[in-house]
C-alpha cells in the first residue's frame, strides 16, 4: 500500500530523496553526537558508573532475580489471560443476553481502571481471603491485576478479529449445518487468531512492561524495582535506567520476533488453502487497534 | 468514612484529577501531531525516514513508560538542561516534561493506528490522486489522511483511554496529579483499600464516557464503503 | 487443518511460558530451603537506603536499622540466620504489619499519631530530623531562606509534604521516585538541596561515589522518632522489643551501631532516646 502513495522515483525525485536522506542523516548524527558529548561532559560515561554491570554480583544479586520475577509474572499472566480473553470475547458476542451483558460489563469495567489499582485490590484480596504466603502474594497480586486488565483487552481484540471476518464465512458454516459452537471453534476462531496475531503480540508486550507496576507499591521485586536497590548501592542512577531499558527492549524484541516468525508460518499455511479475506488490511487495522489501546495500556 | 478527603485541599481530590485531565488533553494533542508525522515518515518515499520511523516506534513501544518519564527528568532536565521554558517554576517544568514523555510514548501507538488507517483507504483513492498529479505530501494531506483518520477513531479512542490512565506515571517525577495525591493519602492515612477505591472510581468516571462517546463518533463518521 | 496449526502454535507459547515459570520457581525454592532450619522471624526493612537498610551486592544486608533489628531479634530468641528480611516500602508498612507479613518493622519508621492508630510502636530507638543535603560548597545554613530555593525529595513522602505545607510552601520542590534520583539532580545543580531525614541523608553522603561532594546543612527542621513497628495490640512483642532496645543502649551496642553506620558520614546523631519518650 505504501508504494501506492508515491510514484516510482524518476531521476529528479531520486536526487531529491538522496538530498533528504543526507540532510536527515546529518541532523540525526549531529543530535547523537551532541547527546554523547553532553553525557561525557556530565561524567555519565565514567567507567566507575558502568563498571558494576561487568561484575557478577550486580547481575546475580539484583538484575537476574529481578528479571526472573518479571518473566515469571509476565508468562503466568500471558498463559492465563489469553484463554480468558478469548472466552470473554466470544461471550460478548453471544446470542444470549444474560451472557453478553455481564461479559461486556466485565470487559468495560476492567479496562477503565489503572492496572496498578487492580494489583492493589488483588493484593488486599489475597491477604484477607486466602492463605497465600506473604512471600508469594506480590506475584499473585501482580498476575491477577495483569490478567484482569489484559484479558479484557484481549477479549476486545478477539471480538474485533471475529467481526472483521467476512459474513460469508459464518453463513457458509451455517449452510453446511455446523452448530454455533462448531462454527466458532472450527471456522471463525482459527481465522481470527491468525488475523489478530500482531494485535495479540503487542498486548503481550504490554504485559511484560506492566509487570514493572508491581514494584511501585507492592514491593514485587521485578526488574525495575531491583534497579532501585542496585542504584542505591552503586550510585549510578542514569546508567542503571539505561541498562534496564535495554533489557526490556531486548526482551520484547525476542517476543515480537518469535511472534512474527509464528505469523509467517501461519500465513504460509494459509496460502495453500486459499486465503479467505483481505488479510493485509484487516490485520493491520487490528494491529493498530490493539497496539494503541493497550499498548499504551496501563502503565500506572 | 470519607472524612479524610477533606484534609486535603492543596491539591484537593478534584484539583488533582483536574491536573490528570490537563495532562491527558495536552499529551493527546501532542501525540496526535507527532504520531501523524511519524506515520507520514513510515510511508514516505525517503528510505532513511522510513527507517527512523520504524526504529522509533519499535524502541519506544518496548520500554516501560515509567522509564521514559524518568528519562525526561533525569536525562533531559538534569543532564541536558532542558527546562521547557520554566527553569524556576518546578510545577510547570515537570508538568511539561511529563507531557513530553507521554507524547513521545503515546505517539508510537498513534503512529501505528494511523498507519493501519492509511492501509484501509482503498488503493484506488491514492492512485486517482496521483493520476491528478498530486505530490506525495498532497496525496497524504488531501486524500489519504482525511479518510484514514475517520476509520481510526475507534483505535485512537483506545489510545486516549490508555493515555488517561498512563498519566498516573507522571507522579514518578512529582507532577501533582491524581496518583501522587493517592500516594500521599496512603502514606498518611494507611487506608489503602478505601483510598484506592476512591481513585479507581475517579478513573472510571474519566475513561468510560470518553470511550462511549468516541465509539459512537467512530460509528457515525465511518467511511461507508 | 488451520486450527491444528493454531493449536500447535499456542501450545508452543504455552510451553515456553511454562519453562520460564519453572525456571523462576526453582530459583526461589532453592533460595528458601537452603537457609532453612529452626523457626524464622520476618523483619521488614528498606533495601535501598545506605546507612539504614541496604541490600549489598553480595546479597547481605547492612545499615543501622538492620543492626537494631538483628539485636532485637536476638533478644527475642532468634539468631541472625533465623531472620528473614522482607522489603517494606513506605506505603506498605502498616498493611504488612496488620496482615502479619512481618513480625516487626525497622524501616525509618517515624512514630506519628495517624500511624499509631494502625500499628503499635516500640521505641523510639533513634531521633532523626528532617534536614538538607547540599553541595559541600553551599552556603545554606538557615531554614529561613528555603522559600527561594529548589528542593528535591521523594514523591509523596512525609518530608516532601512537610516542605509543601510547613517549611517552605513557596520553594520549588521536585518530587522523584527515589533519593538516588534526587542526588543526580543535586549533582548537576538542578536543585539546591535534597531534603529528608538527616539519618538517611548521612548514609548517602558517606557513599564512596559521593564522598566529599555533599554535606548536611544541620537544620533540624522536624523531629522524626524512629520506632519499631509491631502489629496493633501485640503488647507482648512491644514490651519485649522495648526491653531489647533498652539493653542495646545500656550495653553499648547501640552506640557501636551508630558509629559503624553513621560514623563515616560525619553525622552528629542525637543521643539514644528514652523508650516511650517521643520528641514532638
Amino acid at each position: 500500500m505504501t508504494s501506492v502513495l508515491y510514484d516510482a522515483p524518476g531521476p529528479k525525485a531520486k536526487r531529491r530523496n538522496l538530498i533528504f536522506s543526507v540532510v536527515f542523516f546529518v541532523l540525526l548524527a549531529l543530535v547523537l553526537w551532541w547527546v554523547w558529548q553532553v553525557l561525557d561532559d556530565k561524567g555519565q560515561l565514567e567507567w566507575s558508573l558502568w563498571k558494576p554491570f561487568t561484575t557478577a554480583d550486580a547481575w546475580t544479586t539484583y538484575l537476574l532475580p529481578g528479571l526472573a520475577d518479571t518473566l515469571k509474572a509476565a508468562s503466568l499472566a500471558m498463559v492465563i489471560a489469553l484463554p480468558l480473553g478469548a472466552v470473554l470475547g466470544i461471550a460478548r458476542m453471544s446470542d444470549h443476553r444474560w451472557v453478553r451483558v455481564p461479559a461486556g460489563a466485565v470487559v468495560e469495567f476492567f479496562r477503565a481502571i489503572p492496572v496498578l489499582l487492580l494489583m492493589l485490590f488483588a493484593n488486599e484480596f489475597f491477604a484477607r481471603s486466602t492463605g497465600v504466603s506473604s512471600a508469594d502474594r506480590p506475584l499473585y497480586a501482580v498476575v491477577t491485576g495483569l490478567v484482569l486488565y489484559n484479558a479484557s483487552v484481549l477479549a476486545e481484540v478477539v471480538r474485533a478479529g471475529i467481526l472483521a471476518l467476512p459474513k460469508g464465512q459464518s453463513e457458509a458454516a451455517q449452510a453446511i449445518g455446523l452448530r454455533k459452537s462448531q462454527t466458532m471453534s472450527s471456522i471463525l476462531l482459527p481465522q481470527a487468531v491468525t488475523v489478530m496475531l500482531p494485535a495479540i503480540v503487542s498486548q503481550l508486550v504490554v504485559i511484560v512492561k506492566d509487570t514493572a507496576l508491581g514494584g511501585v507499591m507492592l514491593g514485587f521485586t521485578e526488574l525495575l524495582n531491583s534497579r532501585g536497590t542496585l542504584a542505591a548501592n552503586y550510585a549510578n542512577v542514569i546508567p542503571s535506567f539505561i541498562v534496564v531499558a535495554v533489557i526490556f527492549i531486548v526482551l520484547n524484541f525476542i517476543l515480537t520476533s518469535f511472534a512474527s516468525w509464528l505469523e509467517g508460518r501461519l500465513r504460509r499455511s494459509k496460502r495453500g488453502t486459499g486465503a479467505v479475506l483481505g488479510v493485509e488490511d484487516v490485520d493491520d487495522l487490528n494491529a493498530a487497534e490493539v497496539g494503541g489501546t493497550h499498548g499504551a495500556g496501563a502503565e500506572k | 468514612m470519607f472524612d479524610f478527603l477533606s484534609d486535603y485541599d492543596d491539591p484537593s481530590l478534584l484539583g488533582a484529577f483536574w491536573v490528570t485531565v490537563q495532562l491527558t488533553v495536552f499529551s493527546a494533542i501532542g501525540s496526535l501531531i507527532w504520531g501523524t508525522l511519524l506515520a507520514a515518515m513510515r510511508v514516505s518515499p525517503v528510505p532513511l525516514m522510513r527507517g527512523f520511523g520504524t526504529a522509533y516506534v519499535n524502541i519506544v513501544r518496548n520500554i516501560p513508560l515509567t522509564v521514559i518519564i524518568v528519562f525526561t527528568s533525569l536525562g533531559l532536565a538534569d543532564i541536558f538542561g532542558v527546562t521547557m521554558g520554566a527553569p524556576d517554576d518546578f510545577e510547570l517544568k515537570y508538568f511539561r516534561l511529563a507531557v513530553l514523555g507521554l507524547v513521545a510514548y503515546t505517539a508510537a501507538f498513534v503512529c501505528e493506528a494511523i498507519r493501519s488507517g492509511i492501509n484501509t483507504v482503498p488503493v484506488g483513492q491514492a492512485e486517482a490522486a496521483r493520476a491528478l498529479g498530486l505530490s506525495f505530501s498532497q496525496v497524504l494531506r488531501l486524500v489519504v489522511l482525511p479518510q484514514a483518520f475517520r476509520s481510526v477513531i475507534g483505535p485512537l479512542a483506545n489510545v486516549l483511554i490508555a493515555l488517561t490512565k498512563n498519566t498516573t506515571v507522571a507522579a514518578t517525577i512529582g507532577v501533582a496529579e491524581a496518583a501522587l495525591l493517592m500516594k500521599e493519602m496512603i502514606e498518611n492515612e494507611a487506608q489503602t483499600l478505601l483510598i484506592g477505591a476512591v481513585f479507581a472510581f475517579g478513573f472510571v468516571v474519566l475513561t468510560l464516557p470518553t470511550g462511549l462517546i468516541l465509539n459512537w463518533l467512530s460509528k457515525r463518521l465511518a467511511v461507508k464503503r | 487443518m488451520k486450527l491444528r496449526k493454531v493449536t500447535a502454535a499456542s501450545a508452543a507459547v504455552f510451553a515456553l511460558a511454562l519453562t520460564a515459570t519453572a525456571c523462576g520457581g526453582d530459583d526461589s525454592d532453592s533460595g528458601s530451603s537452603s537457609s532453612g532450619g529452626g523457626e524464622k522471624i520476618k523483619i521488614g526493612i528498606k533495601y535501598d537506603q545506605p546507612g539504614l537498610g541496604l541490600k549489598e551486592p553480595d546479597g547481605s544486608f547492612s545499615g543501622f536499622d538492620v543492626d537494631v533489628a538483628t539485636y532485637v531479634a536476638k533478644e527475642l530468641g532468634y539468631e541472625p540466620n533465623q531472620i528473614e528480611w522482607v522489603e517494606t516500602k513506605s506505603a506498605d508498612r502498616e498493611n504488612a504489619l496488620s496482615r502479619g507479613d512481618v513480625k516487626i518493622i525497622a524501616a525509618t519508621y517515624s512514630i506519628t499519631d495517624e500511624r499509631k492508630e494502625k500499628v503499635d510502636f516500640a521505641g523510639p530507638y533513634l531521633l532523626a530530623h528532617q534536614d538538607l543535603l547540599v553541595k559541600s560548597d553551599s552556603d545554606i545554613t538557615e531554614a529561613t531562606d528555603l522559600n527561594d530555593k529548589k528542593l528535591c525529595s521523594v514523591t509523596g513522602s512525609t518530608s516532601a509534604q512537610n516542605v509543601k505545607k510547613d517549611f517552605a510552601p513557596k520553594a520549588q520542590l521536585s518530587e522523584r521516585g527515589g533519593y538516588s534520583e534526587c542526588l543526580s539532580a543535586l549533582q548537576t545543580g538542578q536543585v539546591d538541596a535534597l531534603t529528608t531525614d538527616d539519618s538517611i541523608l548521612a548514609g548517602y553522603a558517606a557513599q564512596d561515589q559521593y564522598k566529599g561532594k555533599f554535606k548536611l546543612a544541620g537544620l533540624k527542621l522536624s523531629n522524626e522518632n524512629y520506632g519499631i513497628g509491631v502489629k496493633k495490640g501485640d503488647t507482648e512483642t512491644v514490651n519485649k522489643v522495648n526491653d531489647a532496645l533498652e539493653k542495646m543502649v545500656s550495653d553499648g551496642s547501640w552506640q557501636k551501631a551508630v558509629d559503624e553506620n553513621f560514623g563515616p558520614a560525619n553525622y552528629k546523631n542525637e543521643k539514644a532516646p528514652e523508650i516511650g519518650q517521643i520528641v514532638q
